[in-house]
């Protein structure tokens, strides 16, 4: 099920979500110490180059982390298989992919 | 033998029935000794209760690997199982190997399990010929200490049985498998590293262990295939980046 591509996938995704989880949360702490409102978070991320690659990058690992342990779970315990195990996982992957993608075009475009 | 002072008849449950009929449970009082094993308590019955109990063992001191069932439901050696150590009240719940298609009774069919043994490369590739000297092994050496922790294994399944990773993924080659193909590859004797990461990297390969560790927890000699397994990651991980395998 989980051959040595997934794995690699799935272990390489996650080396590149871990520094991006804790400055994410380590930002967000920083940042609302003295209170902060939607202008002021847009006003530092709109145009940002750096925020939309940082959460490009994050959304692109998060797809594809999320979408192959779903995988996992999905065979070993709902006993999907084949096809339909494929397309959901795509499907998964997509979704996030999708939404995550739209968040970041809407507060840095 | 003596019967022991502490209540003298054991309640004692056995799974029956066969890959065609439909499994049942069948209950028999055992007269209960001082020293007595679960392969014991099996034994008395098929010889003094229903001869037609099917169950299989063959040396009764823990090396052949062959009496292995689930006992309360914790897949164990019978031939070096105490009854005292596993007895809840009176009572004992005797079943075949767990992650197994059964033959008929308790006798578990082994046929996967050593299937995977192939399929994991668990195979001698040699490195010289027979007209050749044999190459001297140094004990000493890391890697011959790392396939020496796990050449002990009786092939009795109880890993593979205790394995929810098996359960959920029949493709998964197992503890015994992987733990034997981690013993090869530290072989200094073996030719060939690459046929055996190749076999461990499949859709069964080690890279769907979950590091539960059952295996490792239940093995009855002690062995630790979780570590293997890992050791196995970390060498495919290895030959991922390029570098040696
Ligand atoms: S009968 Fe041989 S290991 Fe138990």
């Amino acid at each position: 099920m989980l051959d040595m591509r997934l794995y690699m996938a799935q272990r390489l995704s996650a080396l590149v979500m871990a520094p991006f989880v804790i400055v994410h949360i380590g930002v967000m702490i920083y940042a609302i110490q003295g209170g902060l409102t939607a202008a002021e978070i847009l006003g530092r991320t709109q145009g940002s180059l750096f925020w939309f690659l940082f959460y490009g990058i994050f959304v692109v690992a998060v797809s594809i982390h999320a979408a192959i342990g779903l995988r996992v779970i999905l065979f070993e315990w709902a006993g999907l298989k084949g096809v339909a195990l494929s397309v959901i996982s795509w499907g998964i992957g997509l979704v996030l992919f999708a939404m995550g993608a739209n968040a970041v075009w809407a507060v840095t475009a | 033998m003596h019967v022991a002072e502490h209540g003298s008849v054991m309640n004692v449950t056995v799974q029956r029935g066969s890959a065609d009929t439909p499994t049942r449970t069948e209950t028999f009082d055992v007269p209960a000794y001082d020293n007595q094993t679960v392969l014991d308590v099996v034994s008395w019955i098929q010889q003094n209760a229903d001869p037609t109990l099917t169950y299989r063992f063959a040396c009764r001191v823990g090396m052949c690997g062959s009496c292995a069932m689930m006992v309360n439901g914790v897949p164990r050696w019978t031939c070096r199982t105490h009854v005292s150590k596993v007895l809840d009240g009176n009572k004992i719940n005797i079943a075949p190997l767990r992650n197994l298609p059964v033959i008929k009774d308790l006798a578990a069919d082994m046929d996967p399990f050593f299937d995977k043994w192939v399929a994991a490369e668990g195979k001698h590739h040699p490195t010289r010929t027979r007209e050749e000297e044999i190459a001297p092994v140094d004990p000493q050496a890391e890697e011959r200490q790392a396939a020496s922790a796990g050449i002990e294994c009786i092939n009795c399944s109880i890993c593979y049985s205790a394995c929810d990773t098996v359960t959920g993924n029949p493709d998964y080659l197992g503890p015994a498998a992987l733990q034997r193909a981690w013993t090869l590859y530290n072989d200094a004797k073996d030719a060939d590293r690459d046929a055996i990461l190749d076999a461990v990297s499949g859709k069964g390969g080690c890279h769907n262990c979950h590091s539960m560790g059952s295996c490792t927890a239940y093995c009855p000699n002690e062995l630790d295939p979780l570590s293997a397994i890992a050791g196995l990651k970390r060498a495919t991980t290895r030959r991922f980046f390029g570098r040696r395998g």
